[in-house]
C-alpha cells in the first residue's frame, strides 16, 4: 500500500483556509462587499458567502434559512434579500480566501437566529410551537454533526486513512469530535422526540426515526464515499506508475545490463538499436497491442528481426500506410528477403526500405550500398532468390528489377498493382 | 565552396550528447560555443553569430523551435540543422516549419552529419530519408482549397527527387539516376523546403495529428 499524501485530503472540498496573509489583504473591501460563494454553493451560493463572511460555517446559515421559512415563511423572504445584495463571484476563487467558522461567531449567529425566532412569534408569523421548536432543535443539531470539522480533525482522518484504509475511517472521530457529535445527536433526538410527543403515529415515528439516523449517520457515510473514491484515484495513478516502471524493466533496464556484459561492440551496437526501435514504437506507436494489419507495422517488424539478426541498421520509410491484405502481404515478403540478403551478403552498414502505398500501386526499394555484384556472375544459392523474390511478385501481375554493380551496391525494385488489373 | 572554416554553435541539453559531438566535428568545423537551454542558446547564438546552429529539438524552456523563432528575426544569416532523437512527424515539421534548413536524427553517422552541417552553411537543404517520406506523406492527395497552387504541391521532378531521397540515395547518385547536375537536386530540394516552410496546405498540419491516429 502506498502512502497517501496528506496534501489530497486537506485540498478536498474547500479551498485550504491557512492563508492569513491573503485573508487579511483588503479588510476595507471586504467588509462592504458581501459576494456569493463560488466554491461553495447549493443554490446560488448566497448561504456559502454569507457564512464565509460571517466566519460561521454555511451549514448553520443554510439551517437558519431553513428553520426562519418555518416562521412565517422569513426564511425564504430572507434568502432572497440576501441573494439581492450579494454580487457574483470574483472569477478567480483565489481572490477572496474565505474566513475560518469561529465558535465565537458561531454562537453569536445562532443566538441571533434565536432572537430572530421569538421576534416572529411575538409578530404571529408563526406556524405554531409544535413544529417550529422540534424542528429547530433538530436542525440545530444536524447542523453541529454536519459541520466541517477542524484542520486538526482533518489531519487526524489523513493520516488514519492512511495507515487503516477505508475501514479505519470509522473508528476517527477523537474526543471534540465525539462531543460535537454526541451534542448534536442529543439535540436532533430532543427535537425529534418533543415532535412526536405532540403529533404520533407509527409511520411518522418510524419516518421521523429513519430521518435522525440519517442526520446523525449522514456525515460518517459521506466521508467514507469520499475516501474511497481518493483511494481509488490514488490506486489507478500507482497501477499506470507500476506499468511504466515495468516495461522500462523488462526492456531497457535488461538491454542495458546485457550492453555493460557484452564485449563485442557489434553486439552492443545491435542490442542498442533494437532496443531504441522498440521504445520507439513503444512511446510513439499506437497505445495497446501493435496493430500488425497495417504494411507499415509488418515492415517494422521484418527490419527489426534483420538488425537483430545481421548487425546492420534498417530504417523503413513508408508513405501512404495501407491495410495488410493480399498483394501488400507479397510485397511485404519479398521486401523481407531483400533485406535478408543485402543485411547477409552486401556487407554495408545500413539497408533502406522505402515503400510507397499508391492509389493503384505498391512500390517497393531495398537499397544498399554494399558491395554489390554482377548479375551474370551471381552464384546459384543467390540466384534461387532473386527468382524467389521476381516469381512471387509476377504471380501478382507485378514485376521486380534488381540492379546492382560491384562496389555500387544493390537495389532492388518491386512494383504490384494493388487490384486485379 | 567556402575557404573560411565554418562556426557552429550547438545546442542540446545533453551535456554527453554535446562533448560527443563536439569531439566529432572539431577537427573541420570551428565550435564557437554550445548551450543546454533556450535562453543561453538565444544569447550564445546572438553573441557569436555563427553559420551553422547544430539545434536540439527537445529542450526545457520551449525547445529548438523557440531558439529560431527568438533569433532569426535579428540574425537571418544564422543557418539551423535540427537534431534530435525524434523521429516523430509532429517534432520533424514543426521545427522544419519555424525555419530550420533540415532534420537529422541523432543516430546520424559522424561523417554524414559533418556532411549536413557543410551543405546548410551552403544555404541547401538537408532532407533524410524520413524526412523525405513525411514530405511525400504531407503533400499527397488533393487538397481541400489550394489556397496558393504554386506552394500547395510538389512538381512531379520534386516528388521525383523525394522518393530517390527515401530510397537511400545521396544527391550525386540522384542526379546521376535523373541525368541533372547536383546543383539542380539541390535546387529542387531547396525548393520543397520553402513549400514546406510557406504552404499553408491544409493538410501540413492537420496531417501530423492524423498520423497518430489513423
Amino acid at each position: 500500500m502506498p502512502a497517501v499524501t496528506p496534501l489530497c485530503h486537506h485540498g478536498r472540498g474547500r479551498p485550504t483556509r491557512s492563508d492569513p496573509i491573503a485573508s487579511t489583504a483588503s479588510p476595507l473591501a471586504r467588509s462592504v462587499r458581501l459576494s456569493r460563494s463560488s466554491t461553495d454553493r447549493v443554490l446560488t451560493g448566497a448561504a456559502g458567502g454569507l457564512g464565509e463572511r460571517l466566519a460561521v460555517d454555511p451549514i448553520f446559515v443554510r439551517v437558519a434559512f431553513a428553520v426562519l421559512t418555518l416562521a412565517g415563511g422569513m426564511g425564504v423572504l430572507a434568502y432572497l434579500l440576501v441573494w439581492a445584495v450579494s454580487e457574483e463571484p470574483p472569477h478567480s476563487p483565489a481572490a477572496s480566501p474565505p474566513r475560518r467558522p469561529t465558535s465565537t461567531s458561531t454562537t453569536a449567529f445562532g443566538l441571533v437566529v434565536l432572537g430572530l425566532l421569538l421576534v416572529l412569534r411575538d409578530l404571529g408569523l408563526w406556524f405554531g410551537n409544535g413544529l417550529v421548536w422540534p424542528a429547530a432543535l433538530a436542525a440545530a443539531g444536524s447542523a453541529v454533526i454536519w459541520t466541517r470539522s477542524d484542520d486538526a480533525e482533518r489531519a487526524r482522518w489523513s493520516r488514519l486513512a492512511a495507515g487503516g484504509g477505508p475501514l479505519g475511517v470509522l473508528f476517527v472521530p477523537g474526543r471534540i469530535s465525539w462531543v460535537r457529535m454526541g451534542a448534536g445527536a442529543l439535540l436532533v433526538a430532543v427535537g425529534m422526540a418533543s415532535f412526536l410527543d405532540r403529533a404520533p403515529g407509527l409511520l411518522l415515528a418510524v419516518g421521523v426515526t429513519l430521518l435522525g439516523t440519517v442526520l446523525v449517520l449522514g456525515p460518517w457515510i459521506a466521508r467514507l464515499g469520499r475516501q474511497v473514491s481518493d483511494e481509488r484515484r490514488e490506486r489507478i495513478r500507482s497501477e499506470e506508475r507500476a506499468e511504466v516502471a515495468a516495461h522500462l524493466h523488462d526492456s531497457v533496464l535488461q538491454t542495458l545490463a546485457l550492453i555493460q556484459r557484452t564485449t563485442e561492440p557489434g553486439e552492443m551496437v545491435a542490442l542498442a538499436r533494437g532496443q531504441e526501435r522498440e521504445l520507439r514504437a513503444w512511446l510513439y506507436g499506437r497505445r495497446g497491442p501493435p496493430d500488425a494489419d497495417l504494411l507499415s507495422t509488418a515492415l517494422e517488424g521484418i527490419a527489426g528481426r534483420a538488425e537483430e539478426h545481421h548487425h546492420v541498421k534498417v530504417e523503413v520509410v513508408v508513405v501512404g500506410d495501407g491495410p495488410l491484405d493480399e498483394r501488400s502481404a507479397a510485397v511485404l515478403r519479398a521486401v523481407g528477403e531483400a533485406v535478408t540478403n543485402a543485411a547477409a551478403h552486401s556487407g554495408a552498414d545500413i539497408v533502406q526500405v522505402f515503400v510507397e502505398v499508391g492509389p493503384s500501386t505498391i512500390s517497393a526499394y531495398v537499397t544498399d550500398e554494399g558491395a554489390g555484384f554482377t548479375l551474370a556472375e551471381v552464384p546459384d544459392d543467390r540466384r534461387g532468390i532473386a527468382d524467389s523474390i521476381v516469381g512471387r511478385i509476377g504471380r501478382y501481375g507485378g514485376s521486380a528489377t534488381i540492379t546492382s554493380e560491384p562496389g555500387e551496391g544493390t537495389e532492388v525494385h518491386l512494383t504490384v498493382p494493388r487490384h486485379h488489373p | 565552396m567556402t575557404t573560411e572554416r565554418t562556426r557552429v554553435f550547438l545546442v542540446d541539453d545533453h551535456a554527453l550528447f554535446l562533448s560527443g559531438v563536439r569531439s566529432e566535428l572539431a577537427a573541420e568545423f570551428d565550435i564557437v560555443g554550445a548551450a543546454s537551454d533556450v535562453d543561453a542558446a538565444m544569447a550564445g547564438i546572438r553573441r557569436t553569430a555563427p553559420h551553422v546552429v547544430l539545434l536540439d529539438v527537445h529542450m526545457p524552456g520551449g525547445g529548438g523551435r523557440t531558439v529560431i523563432e527568438g533569433v532569426a528575426p535579428t540574425h537571418p544569416d544564422v543557418r539551423f540543422l535540427a537534431l534530435s532523437v525524434s523521429d516523430a512527424a509532429e517534432d520533424v515539421i514543426a521545427v522544419v516549419r519555424a525555419g530550420a534548413r533540415g532534420y537529422v536524427t541523432k543516430t546520424i553517422a559522424p561523417a554524414e552529419l559533418a556532411g549536413a552541417i557543410r551543405r546548410v552553411r551552403d544555404g541547401d537543404a538537408v532532407f533524410s530519408p524520413r524526412l523525405a517520406g513525411f514530405v511525400l506523406d504531407a503533400f499527397s492527395g488533393e487538397g481541400p482549397q489550394p489556397s496558393d497552387p504554386e506552394l500547395d504541391a510538389l512538381t512531379a521532378r520534386e516528388r521525383e527527387v523525394l522518393r530517390h531521397i527515401a530510397r537511400g540515395l545521396a544527391y550525386k547518385q540522384i542526379a546521376r539516376r535523373l541525368d541533372i547536375s547536383v546543383k539542380t537536386v539541390e535546387t529542387h530540394v531547396s525548393s520543397v523546403l520553402r513549400k514546406l516552410q510557406l504552404s499553408s496546405r491544409y493538410e501540413l498540419t492537420r496531417w501530423a495529428t492524423d498520423r497518430r491516429l489513423v
